[in-house]
């Protein structure tokens, strides 16, 4: 594959010069061992990999490879992703039992799938077909992601379906289809090589997509300046030229004031907004109300430093802003993500080499999972679920009337609340775990537990399926093909590496099997990916995500093509609006004005302090994978809470956690990475050791997300931390040895990214 | 100056520890990684910095000379291999001798291992693994040349003062631009950047 020098990211050159073998076909003759060209599974950066498969056609290790993405580099969690494919807590047949106070038994495909059938017309003819439900997931490829949709509606007819992207990226989504008209980021990665100032908000790059980070450090080699907006100093914030440790919840309060100095200073770009934007005005309006010094005292920063911020982004040549779930996961998320975008279009940042915005997804396909109809109001393209012309067109395609069509349903934490409610009694889960992912776990058990049917597609059994009366054994990525679509909205293929194990079937297989028992096996006639993405392609076509011009081959061909994309010449769109038009009618960009309220989770007398949450570089979101891979567990084994040293606790103290919903016991990290005023749980773990017992469901009303970022807590000393099960290991992981160490890797480490503590250590 | 080797950027460090699984995946070791990841600031920053074996120069490779066995061989190209298998009598003595803390002894096999730069790999031109990985470019194979391609004015110390004992590594280390007379993140006293003497 081609590198071209001008975005070469840096550290690639030693093995662009490599003699001997080339890096790409290392091991290829080796002992009968074959590379099979694919991509990780876990986050939206989707680094190209090989996997490494035996003789006998069975997947044992990973290679580097040379991707335009990821140039050789892998996170751990991509060094060691493979070690699930061939997982002994894999499920290999289907589970099933009638009842919740059952032992689950190993049953027949058949039994299985005849079973929930039985179960989906039962609960439809006595409640309606809205009282079943349909849940799906963004790790999935965009053909099961798309199936998903279609299963929902043609299927099962129900509005209720929905996916844990929602839990994701939807409020960037959100702002910028009501800016921008078009949901996706505006640049390529490569693009952050070219600027002179990079801004990331709310995001810890380097544990959530460290393969990133050697674009941020390599604008940085070039002389950019590097602003970090967070409240912990993040690995990334500690290298930062500015890093702004704002007060969770405070992120448009700092942006508006941000604007607010750029106008004073008149370094906006007036002909910019002039030529491409609507609502400056408002905006400005808006911004007048958010002088520094407000701003400073709500977000607890000095007002220098919002000054500072101002002038060195609006002063730079070309700027770009990244943002992630630190700013998108609240009840302003939206808001929080279109405060940035003004930023970015009044000093005319948008659409050019080095200058624009981008959003950075958490899930593999967070960005492709949305795009054909997963989403409750969403059909396949990005139509609109309300739109009348959308609604045909779709109907032409699936060959349905229009009037069989559902209208929208609601949101993943809005379903549960209504199966607590009763209104949905039935729910199928495919590829999510939301008693782990959903925060306030008490509502999302008494949602599960009220439902009076629960089928759950799953390799491993999650949480979430522990709770289900049907478990469908299902496919790794390694096992099936398939495409996603990165942060960049660049779609890569992934490549199948071996054969399932027997008794394991395709999502895509089961949901045509359930589709062909419930009497539409007409329109689910489908033997592979490869006929389901011939069909998106189609469903796509002439839409604002249109992937009609894409094909596996091109896919190979090219290492990916970012998307829209409408005829098989295309060469696909990197960068957005270069020649300044959006995906509005007028063509406008259209700015919205921000107001920033308060957290959801009032602060008082027993609740005084912030509680955030987060990732951690070893684990994927619920942990449902990584947990069971014994080289990540040893990496991170459980969770903590990382305090300020000024509370006066010791590593490894025993810290009560205290919420309105609910409390749990972590070991102390201190650090001064973090504010005195905040603390931080990751998420990956279920409970009694469970971040999502103290977060609050409260929404952003616009894109349902939750807000996870931040909730009022208070800390208390417990007596003993609660106790995390013992982890699984998995085949190929070799625990590591009893050593006679010469140095300290057996002492604690105490920094954020150190996580285990002494105590587990020993 | 030096030619492909390794180059260590602690102020690209982020602890993910790619590094330490990649090295565990390398053949000539695997499920065992070679790796140490300190935290230089604990308490205080994030700072972390990944530490492989050195291959010292000069004086060459101390864990190989005081190797009662005589286990420890070092390649033409300066590549401090780990021991022989077939000699190596676990006695830990080099352990005790590398100034940098880095090989571990598994007192039930008797057998020390060390980082031996990926020598299945890069005797074919290849990277090692873990700088092949690492995600930040904390961990850089290649040339001075080629590093400071990339990286303009970057600047990087291969000698390392230990009391009176100076000792030159093949493995060299990034040094941050306003602190060339002061110690690389880790403590170790720098002597000498970009070839010249800065004490």
């Amino acid at each position: 594959m081609p590198l071209d020098p001008a975005i070469s990211p840096p550290g690639t050159r030693g093995f662009r010069d490599a003699g001997g073998i080339p890096a790409d076909q290392w091991h290829a003759d080796q002992n009968g061992e074959t590379l099979v060209p694919t991509h990780c599974c876990f986050c939206g950066v989707q680094c190209g990999m090989y996997l490494r498969v035996d003789k006998g056609g069975k997947v044992f290790g990973v290679e580097p490879r040379n991707h335009d993405i990821n140039r050789m580099r892998l996170c751990p969690k991509g060094i060691n992703a493979y070690q699930q494919v061939n997982h002994p807590d894999r499920l290999t047949a289907p589970l099933m039992r009638r009842s919740r106070d059952e032992e689950f038994e190993e049953v027949s495909w058949e039994e299985a799938l005849d079973f929930t059938v039985s179960e989906i017309r039962r609960i439809q003819q006595a409640y309606g077909n809205d009282a079943f439900g349909l849940l799906g997931g963004a790790s999935l490829f965009s053909e099961k992601t798309y199936l998903v949709g279609k299963f929902a509606r043609v299927a099962l007819r129900t509005k209720h379906v929905d996916y844990n992207g929602r839990l994701c990226m939807v409020s960037a989504a959100g702002a910028n289809k009501l800016a921008f008209g078009i949901d996706r980021a505006g640049n390529p990665f490569s693009d952050i090589l070219l600027t002179d100032c990079l801004l990331i908000a709310g995001s810890n790059v380097g544990e959530c997509f460290p393969v990133m980070t050697q674009y941020l450090w390599g604008a940085r080699d070039r002389g950019a300046v590097l602003i970090v907006v967070d409240p912990r100093e993040t690995a990334v914030a500690r290298t930062a030229d500015i890093h702004v440790a704002l007060k969770p919840g405070t992120d448009s309060a700092f942006f508006n004031a941000v604007l607010h100095v750029v106008v004073r200073e008149e370094l906006v770009d007036e002909a910019y907004l002039a030529a491409y934007a609507t609502g400056w005005d408002e905006v400005k309006a808006k911004a007048a109300e958010y002088p520094p010094e407000r701003s400073a005292g709500i977000c607890g920063v000095p007002a220098a430093q919002i000054e500072q911020v101002a002038r060195v982004f609006a002063g730079a040549g070309k700027a770009m802003a990244w943002h992630a779930r630190g700013i998108e996961h609240h009840s302003q998320g939206v808001e929080n993500c279109l405060s940035v975008i003004n930023l970015c279009v009044a000093t005319g940042n948008i659409g050019k080499p080095g200058a624009g915005y981008g959003t950075i997804t958490g899930q593999g396909n967070g960005q492709g999972g949305r795009e054909h109809g997963q989403k409750s109001d969403m059909l396949p393209g990005g139509r609109s679920i309300m739109n009348a012309e959308h609604r045909r067109q779709i109907c032409e395609i699936w060959g349905i009337e229009e009037s069989e069509l559902p209208a929208a349903g609601t949101s993943m934490m809005e379903m549960v609340w209504q199966m607590r409610r009763g209104e949905i009694r039935g729910l199928i889960g495919i590829c999510n775990n939301p008693f782990v992912s959903l925060p306030n776990y008490r509502v999302t058990k008494e949602g599960y537990d009220a439902t009076e049917f629960h089928a759950q597609f799953d390799f491993f059994l999650s949480e979430t399926a522990a709770n289900a009366h049907v478990v469908f054994p299902v496919t790794t990525w390694a096992e099936d093909e398939g495409v996603m679509a990165n942060a960049e909205a660049r779609v890569v293929k992934h490549n199948k590496a071996q054969e399932p194990p027997a008794g394991v079937r395709t999502d895509t297989w089961v949901m045509c099997q359930l589709a062909q028992r419930l009497g539409v096996g007409d329109k689910f006639a489908f033997a592979g990916s490869r006929e389901v993405f011939d069909e998106l392609r189609v469903a796509s076509s002439g839409t604002v995500n249109d992937y009609y011009g894409i094909t596996y081959e091109r896919l190979e061909e090219t290492g990916g093509i970012a998307w829209p994309c409408p005829d098989t010449e295309h060469p696909g769109t990197p960068r957005l609006f270069e020649d300044g038009r959006t995906w509005h009618p007028d063509g406008k960009i259209h700015l919205q004005a921000v107001e920033w309220h308060q957290p959801m989770d009032p602060y008082d007398d027993e609740f005084p302090m912030s509680l955030t949450t987060g990732r951690t570089v070893a684990h994927f979101l619920s942990g449902n994978q990584t947990r069971r891979v014994g080289a990540l567990v040893e990496q991170t084994p459980r969770p903590w809470v990382e305090v300020h040293p000024s509370h006066g606790f010791q590593n490894g103290d025993p810290v009560r956690v205290v919420t309105r919903r609910g409390s749990a016991v972590f070991p102390a990290l201190v650090t001064e990475a973090i504010r005195p005023d905040t603390f931080f749980v990751p998420y990956h773990w279920p409970a009694p050791t469970a971040a999502n017992i103290l977060t609050i469901d409260a929404l952003d009303p616009r894109s349902k997300i939750p807000e996870y970022k931040v909730c009022a807590c208070r800390i208390e000393r417990a007596e003993s931390i609660d106790e995390v099960p013992a982890p699984p290991v998995a085949p190929g992981h070799v625990a590591y040895p009893e050593t006679q160490v010469s140095r300290t890797d057996t002492l604690p480490p105490t920094a954020p990214q150190g996580r285990a503590t002494a105590e587990e250590r020993r | 100056m030096m030619g492909k080797t390794i180059f260590i950027d602690p102020g690209r460090c982020i602890g993910c520890q790619a590094c330490v699984s990649a090295c565990r995946e390398c053949d000539s070791h695997r499920g065992k990684s070679m790796i140490h990841l300190d935290y230089t600031e604990p308490g205080q920053s994030v700072a972390s910095l990944p530490t492989v074996c050195m291959h010292c120069e000069d004086p060459v490779a101390p864990c190989a000379e005081v190797c009662p066995a005589e286990a420890i061989l070092i390649t033409a190209d300066g590549v401090v291999q780990q021991a022989d298998t077939t000699r190596c009598i676990g006695c830990g003595n080099c352990v005790n001798a590398c100034p940098f803390g880095v090989p571990k002894i598994d007192l039930e096999a008797k057998l020390q291992m060390k980082c031996n730069l990926c020598y299945d790999r890069t005797a074919y031109g290849l990277a090692p693994m873990c700088a092949t990985v690492c995600p930040t470019g904390a961990l850089f194979y290649g040339t001075l040349e080629e590093l400071q391609a990339e990286r303009p004015g970057v600047q990087v110390a291969d000698s390392f003062a230990f009391g009176d004992v100076m000792v030159s590594t093949g493995v060299a280390m990034v040094v941050p631009a306003d602190k060339v007379q002061w110690p690389v993140p880790g403590g170790l006293p720098v002597v000498e950047v970009n070839g010249v003497d800065v004490r």
